[in-house]
Order: structure tokens, then C-alpha cells, then sequence
């Protein structure tokens, strides 16, 4: 067994876990953070993604223990202060973004790191951005005009 | 309806929780529940000889490893035969863990459970079964042909045959009108599988309270109240001691509605058994390998038309694979044999199907169930009618439609539901009109003359269906109105991110008028409402929404009733706004629908300040009469079913333009539109992204994917790296316009919408690779490797 | 599908990591990015008895583009590496490549020398050694370090020379020699799949502004990348000669002859681009 500490969220968290526990499981399982949510447990469906140290990376295909000391945003840490929903997650409501929300967390955190890094994207840049995530609903036509109208919404109240 | 929100694009409901990781799908449950998982048979087709658990007793935190033999009295018969159907005369169910032999890759052989998943699976690994090998069956052709049965007792793996003939107005069989026809054709069809493949896979978690001797199963299902009463009595339990619910559940498309999965009894039986709770979560490999698929067909076509391509006869013998089970019966080659005439009305049809065993995934409904392989024969007999007489497609096809006038319509057929297949309503042709302008049909040709001078290869493709929507028998609104003026919807179906909770409370609201904040709305909840069927066949608006809505005008009607003694008003000059009933013309005359909601329940004690009012010594109510009158109830509420006639018809065309690389090989799709008719719509928004999600489903079949069997029936692609479900990268964006012919079967004027966007994309990606290729497309789907070998074959490459 | 048991080690340093390798042998394996050990350890199809996690090796997460090339430490993620404006100016086929690679998502964890190591003959970076003529460093406890050219570092599909015991520490990319242009073009069924099949070109021109060298490296056609010298090779030809030098296998997604039929489109269409990007540079320097 093996204790770590995670910044989850903004909140520092311990657990002990196997060396085999995969991040995916160490948030669900351990912490008890169930909205990041596991798809295929190979790292292709993008269900799972959460924000290490900013970037968005597969939780099933990081181990809890590589993850020590890092810092970790998943879904439940999106919404701001208070509660109030993200830009992104406002224009995912807006644009009828989501269905059943299975995928939804990963494409969100996806998308949250996307606008961080490019406030302004071309629909192609937006496209290549959620390339890896995997949405079995929507037709993802609804995602791509969530995540433009995201930046839309970010530079009007910037 | 005071509030106009039905018809209106109402931001969903189930938003909120579901972006800030607050929902709850199965696996978020039961945090210190014991996890359990499989030992799944590694072999298509085998006799088990011993199972050898010894090397797994020693696994840290193993808590139980059960076999067949461990399951007790009917737990330990085959699953049961939910549709049972004379023509399926040799139907099989599996048992809930293998039984002596194993029919397909995946089968469950040994349960067992621990601490957690980590360990169930190592104790797994450590269970060595004995199997002794027998010959698979793979594909239908070969399961007619090769004498290997999967079934001992099954001859020539035929579950079932069935013929229909429909004779021609002139009475007329298929093979005389045929015979008779100035043009015959013959042509086979290939349709290979796909699968449901919803992000989150199967699950079931269970709590034996043994205090209360009551259990409660959670299970992301399509069905709960089945699958209650499938646990009720397969474990024995009295019906009132089982709740079912299905919380949050991330995609279904069909393979939720198949029940009891073995796992849906075995873990409430270990959960009883061990007095503990008890969750198994299925991974992706187990869902490639022991859920279910769809779609595989083999259709033999012979058609006879006219000069203008009128269909005079047509014949159509279909080999359906069945995978290795048939718990659902035979309803897809049902579906795929109905549905196939789509908008038409042709001369006389005749269709015979038999369902054949394969040592492969059992089949059930997959979002479509049948249409698709139904709609892909009619459409591309349309298409091979146009290529031999020379005429437009869209022409042929307007040449076939039933018209406007003819409504109802009687296709001479019986329907899935087991009822005549009658189209209530549409209007055919004004969709075709609205499609070609939508995609600028006659301009094509043009566009694709300029595109070939410039070496690019386009051509445009079309495909119509008629969808029957709101099977019955029925489901349920259940409508309260609490004292504090909140109303309470329930319904018994399941929801799969549908947005029921959104356009159920669109309906309640409409018909109540209160405010949509005011609404709540349950399902798939037999806590709630314990009377349903379940969430398939684009039934869930038609049917519960029209129970709610008849339920709704029950509760208005008795809160007119009541407020109207209380204001001393003719109810009919009562109306509600904003949840507050008012007399017309008299502004001061009013009273809140919470206060109806108090009066409605006499009461001996005042359990807040508001309950006073309808106190024993407060004033109300007529001394000559008992505080609830004969025939009434206490409480603002009402209980309403909604039980069709028979289906609802809706329809839609699609068509697309496509792009192939004449060096690549590689299929795009450049404009994809959707023309689609489900009658009155309640969310426009919420019709729209089925449609673009159900689009993006076909073009996965269409291109994308397939289960690729071996030889030896293994599952060589049972992954997402290899099955390919599309990227948004794959999929098009989709132009869609809406006709609106409401039904005139229910209430609402509605019809299903949650199939449609599937189930002609297939045909019409077929049609427009035709037309670019200018060669027969008639397997389908269509890799570029394999559209590079029909080049070759065609000598076009 | 969980990993199963294995026993975990986090080394501080280069030492440390090199002394676990050395004393687990052929039992031990290294975890840098996971994107491709992680899901064989899920699936079960691989069960090392020790993992040895380099995250934690900072010295190893290092980038260095010089007029000879480009190094890429063991823990330089494939995403550092694509933003780099000094490795792409060094050598533009990383960037190239690279974009190629999966998905952005996966970029961000994966990493360049993981991917060598991994050596999937389908997979972009392998072929990118060895059209360049690269070098893999393997260090281990017991001895020196050992540079291995690319032509001898992969030895089968999913195999190479990597003994138990080394740590590939970095990979070197040749930088862009003069005059000379890049492209990799390749075919997958959805975006981010591996390739059907795939193409990267290298074009170098004379000093007289007419072609000179022509190479390419084709994956998904072959057990390892496969380098073919196309120099002398007309551009109507260069699809041709592809085809007659591969002898691609059909799997579920492709039948051999059309993987050889791509190959072939898609050689020429990187030798085209590259030859248009040797152009500019030619035109560039003669400004």
C-alpha cells in the first residue's frame, strides 16, 4: 500500500492505495469524486479525462501512485465559487451539449483546458482539441457549437 | 394550456447535476459495496468439464466464488423467453452461469465476488475451467450449411421461419406479380453487426435489507419494473419487497432493454446470499463479448416494377443472425420485415425470414431494431429500379409513395406490437419536396459534373423510412400536487438521457400551468410507479408523455373542481396561470393551486399553518356531505394509462452528398440531411440532438463499424482501438427541417423520435457511394480497403 | 479489466532507476507515459512483476535542439516536444509527425521515447528515427551507456533492442540537413487511429536546385518501419517503387493489396510535399 497526496479540486487529499490503483479508480473509489466517469479502461473513449496540473490526460491511464503530488481538477471542481457553473458548462446546458452525460465530465475538462490554452479557436482547433473523446449521443454537433459558444461566453466576461 | 412551454426549445433539466459531476449512474453507488466479476467462457462453442476454484481461494478479500451449481431452484433455469412468438418454434435462453455448455465468447461460467474489482478479477484469473472443444458456427450462411448445431436439440439452427404475404390489390402473389412485371430484378443484400454500445456499460447493485426481509436492486437498465418482477420471481420474493431503480444511466440504445441479464439475478441472489451488498460494474471487454448486438442480415431481393419504376411485386427471403439466444424473440426480423415497405405502397410482398444460431453474442434491439436492415433493402431496391430504367431516384421513389389522402393506411401486415400495421398519418411527399430543396437535389448533377472536371468524385445519395413509434401496451403519468405547490410526476419507463425529465415536465406544466421550476419529474423508479414496460421502439414521449398529459387534465380538472366551491365559481369559467386558479373577468377571485392542493386532503390535524383550512372545524365542506364524496379521493393528484391502438407512424428522408478519393479510396461525407416528421414536436431542441445522434450511429454502421468473428467465433476487434466508433473528427454536420403531421391516435398529436436518425443512414451512404462510383453498393458497412476492392473488381479502381 | 499485482517502484534518479532495472531484470518494466503499458496492464496482456514509474526523474525530462539535432529525453511528453519552436525549426518532421500522434489528450502523458521503445510498426515516431537515421540511448546499471542507430534498434513489431536492465534514456533526431524538406502523410480509419499506413519523406536538393535525395519511411506496411531510398526515382514512379518494395500484411481493417496501394499514394504525396518544402528552403537560403 502506498499513501499519496493529491490536490483534488483545490483541496489537498490523502489516500493509501495499491500501486495498481489506477487514478481513475483512486477519485471514484478512494475520494469519492464518482463525476469523473470510466468508459473503456484503455484510454481511447476520453470518459475519464480529468486535468493534471492543467493539462487534460487519461485518469484510467495514469496510476493514482504517478499521480502523487500532483495537482488535479475533475468535474466537480469546474463551477466556481459558490457553485456557479463554468463558462464551459453553462454553454453545455445552452447548446444541448450533453445527453445520458456519461462522457460529458471528460469533454468538459477537455474543453476547459482547451479555452485555457486557446481562448479563440477555430472550429477546427475545436475539433482537433475533442478528437479524443468519444460521444455516443450527441453526433458531437451539439459539443463543437458548446465549445464555441464556451469561448464566446469567456471573452465576454473576461 | 395557459404556459406555453410545450413546443418550446426548454433548456434540459438534467443539466445541471450532469455538468458538475453530480449525477449518479450506477457505478457511483454503493461505495462499500462487494464487487463482483466474471469468469466468462474464453471459447465459442464448449463443454464444460470442471471448474477448478482451488487456486483462487487463497486471493485476499475473496468473499464467495459461485458456479450453476450453486444457484438455487429457478435461478438455476435458463433466463426466461420474453416475446414468445408461435413462428419461433425452437427459442433458447441461456442459463445465469453456464450450465454443462458454453455457445458463445463472453458466456458467464463462475461468479465471483471480493473486496473489490482489483481483487475479484485476480481470483478469476486463478479459476481454471475445463473445457472440451465443439465445432462453432460462425455466420448464418455456414449455420444453415455446415451441420454443426449450436443447439443440440435445434435442427439446421433454425429458431424460427416465418413467411408473410401480402397479395397485390388484384390479388396477386409476390412470385406472379413478379412473373408478370415488364422488369425483374434480382440482388442480394449483406448488413453486418454493430452493437448499442453505450458509454457506460451494464450494471447491477444490490441491498438485502434483512430486517425488513426487502430488496432493493439498482440496475442501469431500460426496464426497471421488469426487471423487478423478473427478480421477484425467479429469486422467489414477494413482489412488494423488491424495489428497482434505474438512477442515472449513460446511454442505453437498446441493449438495456434486454432482461433479466444473468447479472441482474445473480447479484441480488449473492446479495441475499451473503447478507451483504454486492455491485458488479461491467467493464468494455465485457460488453463487447456478453451484451448484446445487432443488425446481421443476409437479404435475397426479387423485385418486379413498371417503366415509371412502380413496384409491381417484391419477394424478399432474409437470413437473420441470432447470435446464440434468443431471449427477445424474434422482433428485429419482425421489424426489419414490416418496416421494410417504408412510404410505399407497393403491389404485392412477400417476406420470409429464418433466425439462425450462431455461436456468437446473442442479438437484441439495437436503437433502429431491424428498420435499418429493412429500410436498406427497400431503398437500395429503389436505387438498383432507378439505375435500370434510367430514371431520377427521388422520382422513383415519389412514384411509390402513399399519398396524403390515403391515411390510414393499411399495409395488410401485422406489427410488432402484434396489431395491424396501419400508418396513422404523414405526408410523404411534402417531405421528399422539403428534403431536395434542403440538399438542392436537382442541382447536384451540375455540382458533380464541376467537381469531376476537377478530379473529384461526388455523388448524392437518398433514403425514406416510415418508423412505427409508441408500441404499447401502455405506460402511466402518476400527477400530485403537494400543499406547498410543488407538482410531482412519475412514470414508471426508464430514461437513457433522453431528456425526459425535461419535456415530461414541459407536458405537466403546459396542461397544469405552473411554472416548470415548480415541476418535478421521476422515472424508472418502481418506488414511484411500479406499472411500465419500458424505453424502446421511440415509444418513451408517445407513451408517458401522453399518460402524464391525461393525468395532468385528471388533476386540473379536480383542482377546478375544488377551487370552484371555494370561490363559489362555475368551474368553466376557471382557468391557471402560474399556478394559481382565476374566475375569468374577475381578477380578485383567485386561489393558489398549493391551497387547492390543502383543500383536496380533509384533514383532522393541522400539521402547519396552511393545513388549517382544511380542518374538520374550519369552515369548508357541505354538512350533508362526507368529506370525500363517493368516487373521490383525498389529495390533488391522479394516476392516468395511455394505451394505444396500435403505433404511431413516424417518418423522415435523408440524404447526403459524398466525397471518395479516387487514389485513397477514402469515403467523406460532405453535407448529411435530415427531413423527419414526429408529428407535434414538445422540445424542438431535445428532437434535434436525437436526430444528430441517431445520424452519427448510421454513419458508424455505415463506415465504421463491425464485429469481426473469426472462424472459431472470437471477437478479434472487441475494444475501442478496434471497434470504430466515430470521432467527432468522422462525423458530418446535419442540415435538418421538420413537417409536423400530428397523430391522430393520442392526445398529444406525437410521435417517436429517438430511433429515426439512424435508420436510413446506411441506404443512403450505400446510395451516394453508388452514385460517385457508379457501381452497385450492396454490402454494407464500407471501408475505403473494401471500396478499393470493389473498384478493382469493377475495374474502375 | 484492472492491472494486476505488481511491485512498485519509484526511483528519485537516473542511479536509483537503473539499479531496480539491473536487479528486476527481464521481470522489470519501465512506466513513463503509460498511454501504451497501461492499457496492457488493464486488459491483462501484460503482467510485469515490477514496474519501475520514471515520472519522478526530473534530468529525464529534457528537450535539446542544436544545429546537429534534436534530443528528447526519456520523459519529455510527445506534446512538449510539438510545441517546441527550437525542435521543429531543428527538425520540422517532429512536429509533423508527432501531430499524428493519437490524440492531444494522449500527447499530453505519452511520451516521444516510450513510443520508440513501444516500437509499434504502425506508430509515427519509429518511423521518424529512422528515416532521419536517429539514435536511441540505453543506459544500464552495470556498464556504459550504448547509442543504437535506428536501423538497429527495431527488431520486430513491438520488439526492440532495448536488453532487460536499460532505461532508454533519450532519443536523438538528426536535425534537417540543408536544402531539404519533410512530410508525413498516413492513412487511418478515424483520426488519431494508427495508420493504415503512413509515409514520411525526407527530399534533399542539390545545389543546384535539383532533386538529390529522396528517402521515405513507411509504417503499417511492415514489421518495422520500413526505409526505402527513393533517390532517382521520378515522382509518377515513386508510388510504384513503394509498392514493389513492401510486403504489407491484411489485418481487420485493410486488405494487403490496398495497405500496398496506399502506401503508394500516399509515398507520393509526401515525397511531394517534402520535395515543395525542400523548394522553399532552397529559395529561402539562396535569398
Amino acid at each position: 500500500m502506498h499513501s499519496i497526496t493529491l490536490v483534488v479540486n483545490g483541496v489537498v487529499r490523502e489516500a493509501t492505495v495499491p500501486a495498481r490503483t489506477l487514478l481513475s479508480d483512486c477519485l471514484r473509489h478512494h475520494l469519492g469524486l464518482t463525476g469523473t466517469h470510466v468508459g473503456c479502461e484503455h484510454g481511447v473513449c476520453g470518459c475519464c479525462t480529468v486535468l493534471m496540473d492543467g493539462e487534460p490526460v487519461r485518469s484510467c491511464l495514469t496510476l493514482a501512485v504517478t499521480a502523487d503530488g500532483h495537482e488535479i481538477t475533475t468535474v466537480e471542481g469546474l463551477a466556481g465559487p459558490g457553485g456557479a457553473l463554468s463558462p464551459v458548462q453553462r454553454a453545455f446546458a445552452e447548446c444541448h451539449g450533453l445527453q445520458c452525460g456519461f462522457c460529458t465530465p471528460g469533454f468538459l475538462c477537455t474543453a476547459t483546458a482547451l479555452l485555457a490554452e486557446n481562448p479563440d479557436p477555430s472550429d477546427d482547433e475545436i475539433v482537433e482539441g475533442i478528437s479524443g473523446n468519444l460521444c455516443r449521443c450527441t453526433g458531437y454537433q451539439n459539443i463543437v457549437k458548446s465549445v464555441r459558444r464556451a469561448a464566446e461566453l469567456i471573452r465576454e466576461e473576461a | 394550456m395557459t404556459t406555453k412551454l410545450f413546443g418550446e426549445p426548454v433548456q434540459r433539466r438534467e443539466d445541471p447535476r450532469l455538468l458538475t459531476g453530480q449525477g449518479r449512474y450506477l457505478d457511483d453507488l454503493g461505495p462499500g459495496a462487494l464487487a463482483a466479476a466474471f469468469v466468462r467462457s474464453p471459447h465459442a462453442h464448449a463443454r464444460i468439464r470442471d471448474i477448478d476454484v482451488s487456486g483462487a481461494l487463497d486471493v485476499e478479500g475473496l468473499v464467495a466464488i459461485y458456479t450453476w451449481e450453486d444457484l438455487p431452484g429457478r435461478a438455476g433455469q435458463p433466463l426466461p423467453l420474453l416475446i414468445p412468438h408461435p413462428a419461433l418454434t425452437h427459442g433458447r435462453t441461456a442459463y445465469p452461469l453456464a450450465k454443462d455448455v458454453v455457445r458463445h465468447v463472453g458466456e458467464p461460467v463462475v461468479m465471483v465476488v471480493a473486496r473489490d474489482r482489483y481483487l475479484a478479477e485476480d481470483a478469476c484469473a486463478l479459476i481454471e475451467v475445463d473445457y472440451e472443444f465443439l465445432k462453432p458456427v460462425v455466420g448464418v450462411e455456414e449455420a444453415l450449411r455446415s451441420g454443426n448445431l449450436v443447439h443440440e436439440d435445434v435442427p439446421d439452427n433454425v429458431g424460427a421461419h416465418m413467411v408473410q404475404e401480402v397479395p397485390s390489390a388484384d390479388g396477386r402473389g409476390a412470385a406472379e406479380a413478379i412473373e408478370a412485371a415488364p422488369y425483374s430484378l434480382e440482388f442480394r443484400l449483406d448488413i453486418e453487426r454493430s452493437a448499442s454500445m453505450p458509454l457506460e456499460g451494464r450494471g447491477v447493485y444490490a441491498r438485502w435489507d434483512a430486517d425488513d426481509h426487502s430488496l432493493r436492486v439498482y440496475s442501469s437498465t431500460q426496464t426497471s419494473t421488469s426487471v423487478r418482477m423478473a427478480i421477484a420471481a425467479t429469486l422467489g420474493l414477494p413482489l412488494p419487497k423488491v424495489e428497482v431503480i434505474a438512477p442515472d444511466v449513460g446511454g442505453g440504445f437498446g441493449v438495456k432493454i434486454m432482461h433479466p441479464w444473468p447479472e441482474e439475478i445473480l447479484v441480488p441472489w449473492a446479495a441475499i446470499t451473503l447478507g451483504r451488498e454486492v455491485k458488479w460494474t461491467e467493464d468494455r471487454r465485457e460488453h463487447f463479448i456478453s451484451s448484446a448486438h445487432e443488425r446481421a442480415q443476409v437479404q435475397q431481393v426479387k423485385v418486379g416494377f413498371d417503366g415509371e419504376g412502380h413496384v409491381l411485386g417484391l419477394d424478399v427471403t432474409i437470413l437473420h443472425d441470432h447470435g446464440a439466444y434468443t431471449p427477445y424473440g424474434i422482433i428485429v426480423p419482425i421489424i426489419t420485415s414490416t418496416q421494410l415497405l417504408g412510404p410505399y405502397r407497393i403491389g404485392a410482398y412477400r417476406v420470409e425470414f429464418s433466425s439462425v444460431y450462431t455461436n456468437t453474442v446473442q442479438v437484441t434491439p439495437y436503437r433502429g431494431a431491424g428498420r435499418p436492415q429493412g429500410v436498406f433493402c427497400m431503398e437500395r431496391t429503389m436505387d438498383h429500379i432507378s439505375r435500370h430504367l434510367g430514371l431520377d431516384r427521388a422520382a422513383v421513389r415519389a412514384a411509390n409513395f402513399i399519398q396524403p389522402d390515403e391515411f390510414p393506411y393499411d399495409q395488410g401486415m401485422i406489427f410488432q406490437d402484434g396489431r395491424p400495421l396501419i400508418y396513422d398519418s404523414g405526408d410523404y411527399p411534402e417531405s421528399l419536396r422539403m428534403l431536395k430543396e434542403l440538399i438542392d437535389w436537382d442541382g447536384f448533377p451540375a455540382r458533380k459534373a464541376e467537381a469531376a472536371a476537377r478530379g473529384r468524385r461526388l455523388g448524392i445519395g437518398i433514403g425514406c423510412y416510415v418508423e412505427g413509434t409508441g408500441v404499447g401496451p401502455y405506460e402511466g403519468g402518476h400527477v400530485q400536487v403537494t400543499s406547498d405547490g410543488r407538482v410531482h410526476v412519475s412514470t414508471g419507463l426508464t430514461s437513457q438521457g433522453q431528456g425526459h425529465e425535461t419535456v415530461f415536465a414541459q407536458i405537466a406544466a403546459s396542461e397544469l400551468g405552473v411554472p416548470l421550476e415548480r415541476v418535478s419529474v421521476v422515472t424508472g423508479d418502481t418506488r414511484r410507479f411500479g406499472y411500465a414496460v419500458g424505453t424502446f421502439a421511440s415509444r418513451a414521449a408517445v407513451m408517458s408523455g401522453n399518460a402524464i398529459a391525461l393525468a395532468c387534465r385528471k388533476v386540473r380538472e379536480k383542482a377546478l373542481r375544488i377551487a370552484a366551491d371555494a370561490l363559489e365559481a362555475d368551474p368553466r369559467d376557471l382557468s391557471i396561470t402560474d399556478g394559481v386558479v382565476h374566475v375569468a373577468g374577475d381578477p380578485r377571485a383567485s386561489i393558489p393551486l398549493a391551497t387547492v392542493a390543502v383543500l383536496s386532503n380533509p384533514l383532522r390535524y393541522a400539521f402547519d399553518e396552511e393545513a388549517k383550512r382544511a380542518t374538520q372545524f374550519a369552515g369548508g365542506g357541505s354538512a350533508d356531505r362526507p368529506p370525500i364524496e363517493e368516487g373521490d379521493e383525498p389529495g390533488l393528484e391522479g394516476r392516468e394509462y395511455y394505451s394505444p391502438i396500435r403505433s404511431t407512424f413516424a417518418s423522415g428522408m435523408h440524404a447526403a452528398i459524398v466525397e471518395t478519393d479516387p487514389d485513397t479510396a477514402e469515403i467523406t461525407i460532405l453535407r448529411y440531411a435530415v427531413v423527419h416528421d414526429c408529428g407535434n414536436l414538445i422540445n424542438p431542441m431535445i428532437v434535434e440532438g436525437q436526430i444528430h445522434g441517431g445520424v452519427a450511429q448510421g454513419v458508424g454502421g455505415a463506415l465504421y463499424e463491425r464485429m469481426v468473428y473469426d472462424q472459431h467465433g472470437q471477437l478479434l476487434n472487441a475494444s475501442f482501438m478496434d471497434f470504430l466508433m466515430p470521432y467527432v473528427t468522422e462525423v458530418p454536420a446535419v442540415e435538418t427541417a421538420h413537417l409536423e403531421t400530428p397523430s391522430p391516435l393520442n392526445p398529444l398529436g406525437i410521435k417517436g423520435a429517438g430511433e429515426a436518425g439512424v435508420i436510413p443512414v446506411s441506404a443512403v451512404i450505400a446510395s451516394a457511394v453508388e452514385d460517385a462510383e457508379d457501381f452497385p453498393i450492396d454490402r454494407m458497412p464500407l471501408s475505403p480497403s473494401e471500396l478499393f476492392d470493389l473498384r478493382s473488381r469493377h475495374g474502375t479502381g | 479489466m484492472k492491472p494486476p499485482p505488481f511491485d512498485y517502484h519509484a526511483p528519485r534518479d537516473l542511479g536509483e532507476a537503473l539499479a531496480v532495472l539491473a536487479e528486476t531484470g527481464e521481470h522489470g518494466k519501465v512506466l513513463a507515459g503509460g498511454q501504451s503499458l497501461i492499457p496492457l496492464l488493464n486488459m491483462r496482456l501484460a503482467a510485469p512483476g515490477h514496474l519501475v514509474d520514471i515520472n519522478r526523474i526530473d534530468p529525464l525530462d529534457t528537450l535539446t535542439a542544436t544545429a546537429e539535432g534534436v534530443t528528447v529525453g526519456a520523459l519529455a511528453r510527445h506534446s512538449r516536444v510539438e510545441r517546441s519552436s527550437e525542435a521543429a525549426a531543428a527538425q520540422p518532421l517532429l512536429r509533423q509527425a508527432l501531430r499524428l500522434v493519437a490524440h492531444p489528450v494522449i500527447r499530453n502523458r505519452g511520451t516521444v521515447v516510450g513510443s520508440l521503445v513501444h516500437a509499434d510498426p504502425a506508430a509515427e515516431m519509429p518511423a521518424v528515427l529512422a528515416l532521419l537515421g536517429g539514435s536511441v540511448r540505453l543506459a544500464r546499471a552495470d556498464g556504459p551507456a550504448r547509442e543504437v542507430a535506428a536501423a538497429d534498434f527495431f527488431t520486430g513489431p513491438l520488439e526492440s533492442a532495448l536488453r532487460p536492465g536499460e532505461l532508454a534514456v533519450s532519443a536523438f533526431f538528426p536535425a534537417l540537413p540543408p536544402r531539404s524538406g519533410t512530410a508525413f502523410r498516413e492513412f487511418a480509419r478515424r483520426h488519431g487511429d494508427y495508420a493504415l499506413a503512413g509515409i514520411a519523406a525526407l527530399v534533399t536538393l542539390d545545389e543546384a536546385g535539383a532533386v538529390g535525395a529522396v528517402k521515405v519511411a513507411c509504417i503499417g506496411v511492415g514489421a518495422t518501419p520500413i526505409v526505402l531510398d527513393l533517390t532517382g526515382v521520378e515522382p509518377d514512379a515513386v508510388a510504384h517503387a513503394v509498392r514493389g518494395r513492401i510486403e504489407p500484411e491484411a489485418d481487420i481493417h485493410a486488405s494487403a493489396d490496398y495497405r500496398r496501394h496506399l502506401a503508394g499514394v500516399l509515398a507520393a504525396r509526401a515525397v511531394d510535399e517534402a520535395n515543395g518544402e525542400a523548394r522553399r528552403a532552397f529559395d529561402h537560403a539562396g535569398r
